[in-house]
């Protein structure tokens, strides 16, 4: 029996009203998705007609679009965040997965402080170290490199953390006989425990991309160049570059820069909703 | 003899494992204590070392001057500013987006139609990317030709400066930041509700919970406790890292009104340069976020205990 025949809902008008309640909250949430698809749209002069109407009365979706992608190099900003986020979550899983699993199952001196170091991770953000990191990036001559955005984030303590625990409800016997058969211990992570905690992965996989194409701090410390930029930074550029108010062409490029992620979202919802609750925290 | 000399080389193995044990461990994990050494653990030692300097980025002279930088900050009207409008946001958008999320997840996990539709539509600002929906908000909220304010004239309510008014621009960015955070904590109650015992429930039906109001309060809300506790907790943090919004649309303005904690710190770091009283603030952040994640703990420890 699930705990939704206990909760209220049994009766027709309340399933009715609940409909009623939640399809009205969806409205309000998903609005300013409708608006921005609507203004990318429109031409200049129905933006500041000030009708509440959605639908363009002028389709003006060439020019808009033309604007987004022609004013800031859309296609190299995309690509730059997909190398970026794609590059920080490789490098995640190849250092954190032998750690977690040494954590996790591995006796060993130093165990306990390493242990402790992450946690000590999980609770100071980049914001707070970014200016002796920035401070370390200029002595080595990396501002303005695409390395520079991954360098910082190639450790997660989170991927540490929550490998760990996945990794501790794997039977010793798995990995008992896995020693047996002669495997090596770090072809044990990747051929034996990889495969065991799968999910875990995938999930941490989506919060890191999530965090990273989102991310606005680091990058705009870093990054002074136009064709450096990742879409956040990308998008303030094209503010920047964009005087006035052409919200058509504003929209146009906010389409383009957050499609990716819904779309992702969109084709994989329960690796995306796990990934981030797991987690705990978004950016 | 023979048995002896089995158990001897017994031990002998064991001992062998455990040094093989010691040593793989150390392999496997001496590229993580690396990186923690350098982008951990040297960094927060650096960030209290430069806070009790007068360094400035760009200039080789920098001298120790104890906690100057601390005192100073304490009568740094910015910084006091910043401080106020930090704690202003996040009480504005953490109570909302929490009960929000819980009213939502509740009604969501009533009754099984349409349920993957509402729970991804909440969540769909959670994966958004923030300056671009920033910049959708910013028209929303446009004095003049925003849909917001023209709903509003047309039910004949006044029209709202939503970002450009000093008096309502913590108001317009709370609320984006409500509509980003409550898919989050929806989520996140969603997972807690699942794992209440639906025994739980028939037990409360039996001792005479028959309204869902007595079944909430008997037993989701007490079993939700946790939870609950959770996600405020991660709600504030969240909330207190406000800076995506205020550096698209206010950049701090209009006189200092949007001006949050992060915000303050990348300029008086990157802008103005001084990363010496920076790291003081930078230290303030770390210390405000050990104390919400203590209590956290604590609290856990303490009060919320079924078992």
């Amino acid at each position: 029996m699930s705990a939704a025949t206990h909760l209220p809902g049994s009766c027709r008008i309340c399933r009715v009203a609940r409909l009623v309640v939640l399809g009205a909250a969806a409205l309000v949430f998903l609005m300013p998705y409708l608006w921005m698809l609507s203004t990318s749209l429109k031409p200049q002069s129905e933006v500041f007609a000030s009708s509440l109407s959605l639908i363009p009365d002028h389709w003006s979706f060439l020019v808009n679009y033309g604007k987004a992608l022609s004013r800031v190099p859309m296609g190299r900003i995309l690509v730059n965040g997909t190398v970026v986020c794609v590059t920080i979550v490789a490098f995640q899983i190849v250092f954190a997965l032998p750690a977690a699993y040494a954590l996790a199952k591995l006796k060993f001196r130093g165990r306990e402080l390493l242990f402790g170091s992450v946690i000590l991770g999980l609770l100071v953000p980049i914001h707070a170290l970014s200016i002796p990191l920035y401070a370390a990036a200029k002595a080595l001559d990396l501002i303005n490199t695409l390395a520079i955005l991954v360098i910082p984030f190639v450790l997660s303590v989170f991927a540490i953390f929550q490998f760990r625990q996945a990794i501790k409800s794997i039977p010793d016997d798995l990995i008992q006989a896995a020693r047996m058969d002669g495997m090596s211990e770090l072809g044990i992570c990747w051929r034996v425990v990889l495969p065991n905690i799968w999910p875990a992965a995938t999930s941490f996989a989506v919060f890191s991309v999530v965090a990273h194409w989102n991310d606005l701090y680091w990058p705009s410390v870093v990054i002074t160049k136009t064709e450096l930029a990742t879409p956040p930074l990308g998008l303030l550029f094209f503010r920047a570059a964009e005087a006035g108010d052409d919200y058509g062409a504003l929209m146009a490029a906010t389409v383009i820069a957050t499609l990716p992620l819904i779309l992702l979202f969109l084709f994989a919802q329960k690796a995306f909703i796990e990934g981030v609750t797991s987690s705990g925290l978004k950016g | 003899m023979a048995e002896a000399g089995a158990a001897t080389s017994r031990a002998r193995t064991s001992e062998v494992r455990v040094r093989q044990e010691e040593y793989a461990g150390w392999r496997l994990s001496a590229p993580v204590m690396l990186l923690v050494i350098v982008l951990l653990i040297a960094p927060t030692i650096a960030v209290f070392g430069l806070s009790l300097t007068d360094a400035e980025l760009g200039s080789s002279e920098w001298h120790f001057i104890g906690v100057s930088n601390y005192s100073d900050l304490a009568g740094d009207r910015t910084f006091r500013i910043s401080i106020w409008n930090t704690a202003r946001f996040v009480l504005l958008v953490a109570p909302a987006s929490v009960a929000l999320g819980l009213g939502l997840a509740l009604l969501i996990e009533s009754s099984v139609e349409l349920k993957g539709f509402f729970r991804s539509a909440f969540f769909l600002p959670v994966v958004s990317l923030t300056v671009a929906m920033a910049s959708v908000w910013q028209y929303l909220m446009h004095p003049t030709i925003g849909p917001i304010n023209q709903m509003f004239r047309l039910v004949g309510l006044p029209a709202i400066n939503w970002l450009s008014s000093s008096d309502w621009v913590l108001t317009g960015l709370a609320v984006i930041g409500i509509w980003q955070a409550t898919g989050f904590a929806m989520v996140l109650f969603l997972a807690g509700l699942t794992a209440i015992d639906p025994q739980l429930y028939q037990a409360a039906e039996i001792d005479g919970a028959k309204s869902p109001l007595d079944r909430f309060r008997l037993v989701t809300w007490p079993m939700l406790g946790p939870t609950t506790l959770f996600v405020t907790t991660v709600t504030m943090i969240n909330a207190l890292k406000v800076f995506e919004t205020v550096y698209t649309l206010t950049e701090g303005g209009p006189a200092k009104a949007s001006e949050v904690l992060l915000w303050t710190i990348f300029k008086q770091g990157f802008t103005y340069l001084q990363i010496g009283s920076a790291s003081a603030m930078a230290v303030v952040f770390i210390v405000v976020l050990l104390v919400l994640v203590v209590l956290q703990t604590r609290v856990l420890d303490r009060r919320v205990h079924y078992s």
